[in-house]
């Protein structure tokens, strides 16, 4: 089956060393995202496993056999870009069938496979225009298209939908998602953006620097952050943090009650920590129970409100209240975090767990 | 037709002519005068007749005597306008002597023969667009005028067809591969500008020579098909071809010629428009290397035999200006056809 396997994967440009070293396993079927901030090497990844770029060392191994040394044409693999890439001068069959010629296909089948994939995507009546012709979402799903006629092991999405305004791009994540379904391959998806992470895998590789961070189940990254840097890019609005320290077995921060540790949490007294808590896991509470914030600026959509809030000793926080918030500017509200709904972590960044 | 007019009248704002509407009109005016004038001027003086160039104060348009055949005299006569005391009439010529014309009246060629003065009669003309000046052309210009252009027409196609693959190859090559001395090499070509063709015209002709070129097309068209201004325009629209479309290719299963041939080439099309015409206008208009490498007559170029209208005895400018004008043709037929390209390119490389 076509898995992939990543094997001290390392690159360099000269001397800037973009990816020290990655070992990552995808299994057959997966729905793999890359995710991280921009200059992450994520698509330095992505482009390594296509054969665009040539690894300093290490290995790549599809389907079990070593492919470093492997044109990229004939990896196995397909890579919808950033831009499409879609041929200007041909049209949108052209478009489709030009790697078919290129490997010398025989016609019927070129055809066959053009209109299976035209069928697919839903662009049967698109095939004789050429790209120019065509808004941002039809340029993506030839694009796709082109991908899904070459029939390869693993199809690799470099941020697909950055180009797309919004509400298509919420749309193509569907489409994606529906694809994937279909075809059942392995597809591995380059993206900055955590929401399309969250929506779209079966498993989330974060990157920093070149380095991966935590790979995970949306979920699992989600509430099992592993870093400071995971809990903090994973979720939108992002995570709260509050620095304080450890005494007498409980979270210690200026102008908050002292927040005992849950059992099994053994942390040494007076060790410097970051607590982290999501904004939907900040719970109201009566007055002095909690930490007084004071709002100052509310968003409401709707459905939701984020309650923009300071802390007495100045540090921000976010408030996630489902439905329409009634708070207004300079409001004390007095919240506290769930019961094992927050994270504590260490001096170095890791999360500490029992 | 109507959008044309609306072109034509554009103005700078609305509906309201500006002052500067004036001057740039004025100016372009002034400047499609002075372009298109001698072109002009030239295309019309060759419908001339050998007398009517020779006049002066030129006629602006090409005018033919009037001549009427008047029985008792062999070759027709020409036709004056004759003023006498008692008016204006039509009358035709028989001979000039001195400051005196023997006129006959061609209605009664019985009467008596009237003598005039040269400076009462004025001659009978009209326009006319003769092509006399072609004919006597291609009739005296001997059997090597259609050799003569046969070399032009090779020499301009085969140049240009292998000046835009060759540039074109070492463009893409410096656009899109990364290798050591890339910038060197493109240096290197560019450097070559600087030296004057006269500087090496000798050394050149040297080695066509030592090659057995002489009195050969080949002779003329391999010293230029490399021009680094082509690559260096080629190189420059390249660079604005994305390099994903290559990937993309590559992941298609695209060779390298097939990215050059399938992708490249056609996205270069503008680009390679304008290295073409600018390769068809020099290959077309190229005088001194073929002076040297072509002596034979029947090996010479258009141009080579224009030049050879101006000869110990003068110049003959009635054939001078129909072989010019011939001459021009085809390069102004080229720019109709390209010229959508050429603005398009131009633009678009930044470059002229």
């Amino acid at each position: 089956m076509a898995g992939l396997q990543l094997k001290n994967l390392h690159k360099a440009f000269g001397a800037l060393t973009v990816i020290p070293s990655v070992d990552l396993q995808i299994e057959h079927g997966e729905f793999v995202v890359f995710v991280g901030p921009s200059g992450c090497g994520k698509s330095t990844l992505l482009r390594l496993i296509a054969g665009l770029e040539q690894a300093t060392s290490g290995e790549i191994l599809i389907d079990d056999a070593n492919v470093i040394d492997v044109a990229a044409a004939d990896r196995g693999v397909a890579m919808v870009f950033q831009s499409y890439a879609l041929y200007p001068h041909m049209t949108v069959r052209e478009n489709l069938s030009f790697g078919l010629e290129n490997i010398r296909m025989a016609k019927g089948e070129i055809t066959e496979r053009v209109n299976k994939a035209a069928d697919l995507l839903q662009i049967g009546e698109l095939l004789d225009r050429r790209p120019k012709q065509l808004s941002g979402g039809q340029r993506q799903r030839v694009a796709i298209g082109r991908a899904i006629t070459r029939d390869p092991k693993i199809f690799l999405f470099d941020e697909p939908l950055s180009n797309l305004d919004a509400e298509l791009r919420v749309a193509m994540r569907v489409e994606i998602t529906r694809l994937h379904q279909r075809i059942q391959n392995t597809m591995i998806y380059v993206t900055h953006d955590q929401i399309e992470a969250m929506t779209m895998a079966d498993k989330i590789v974060v990157l920093r620097k070149g380095v991966v961070e935590q790979v995970g189940a949306p979920l699992d990254l989600y509430n099992n952050p592993r870093n400071l840097f995971v809990a903090g890019f994973i979720g939108s609005p992002r995570m709260n943090f509050l620095e304080g320290t450890i005494g007498q077995g409980a979270f210690q921060a200026p102008g908050t009650p002292d927040l005992p540790l849950p059992a099994g949490l053994a942390v040494s007294d007076g060790a410097k920590v970051t607590l982290g808590v999501r904004p939907e896991d900040l719970l109201p509470v009566s007055d002095g129970q909690g930490w007084p914030l004071r709002v100052s600026v509310l968003e409401q959509h709707g459905s939701n409100s984020y309650i923009h809030c300071a802390l007495p000793s100045g540090g921000e926080m976010m408030l996630h209240q489902p439905g329409q918030s009634q708070a207004r500017e300079g409001d004390i509200l007095h919240v506290r975090p769930r019961a094992d709904h927050w994270h504590l972590f260490g001096a170095d960044g890791l999360r500490i767990s029992a | 037709m109507h959008s044309l007019w609306r072109f034509l009248t554009r103005r700078r704002s609305g509906e309201k002519t500006d002052w500067t509407d004036w001057v740039i009109y004025a100016y372009l005016i002034l400047g499609l005068f002075l372009m298109l004038a001698p072109v002009l001027w030239m295309a019309n003086s060759s419908f001339k007749s050998v007398g009517n160039l020779a006049e002066w104060p030129p006629t602006v348009l090409p005018m033919v005597s009037e001549t009427v055949v008047v029985a008792g005299y062999e070759a027709p006569l020409p036709l004056y306008d004759v003023t006498t005391d008692t008016g204006t009439k039509r009358l035709a010529q028989v001979r000039k002597i001195g400051l005196k014309a023997q006129m006959i009246d061609p209605d009664n060629p019985e009467a008596a023969k009237i003598s005039v003065n040269v400076t009462d009669i004025t001659p009978v003309r009209y326009m006319q667009f003769g092509l006399g000046n072609y004919r006597t052309l291609i009739a005296e210009s001997g059997q090597y005028l259609g050799r003569n252009l046969y070399n032009s027409i090779f020499i301009t196609t085969v140049a240009t067809i292998i000046t835009l693959i060759m540039n074109s190859m070492a463009a893409f090559a410096l656009s899109k591969y990364q290798f050591r001395g890339r910038n060197t090499a493109l240096l290197a070509i560019l450097a070559t500008l600087m030296i004057p063709v006269t500087v090496v015209l000798v050394p050149v002709f040297l080695i066509i020579s030592e090659m057995g070129l002489t009195n050969n097309s080949w002779g003329i068209i391999l010293p230029v098909v490399a021009t680094p201004t082509g690559v260096f325009l080629l190189r420059q629209y390249m660079l604005t071809i994305p390099d994903e479309l290559l990937e993309a290719a590559r992941m298609d299963h695209a060779s390298e010629w097939r990215i050059y041939w399938r992708i490249i080439l056609p996205l270069a099309t503008p680009a390679l428009a304008v290295v073409g015409i600018f390769s068809i206008i020099s290959r077309w208009n190229e005088f001194l290397l073929p002076l040297l490498v072509l002596n034979k007559a029947e090996a010479r170029t258009l141009q080579l035999a224009l030049a050879g209208y101006q000869t110990e005895t003068g110049i003959r400018y009635d054939q001078l200006l129909a072989m010019t004008t011939l001459t021009a043709l085809p390069l102004a037929i080229a720019f109709i056809f390209l010229q959508r390209y050429i603005t398009t390119g131009i633009a678009s490389t930044g470059i002229k």
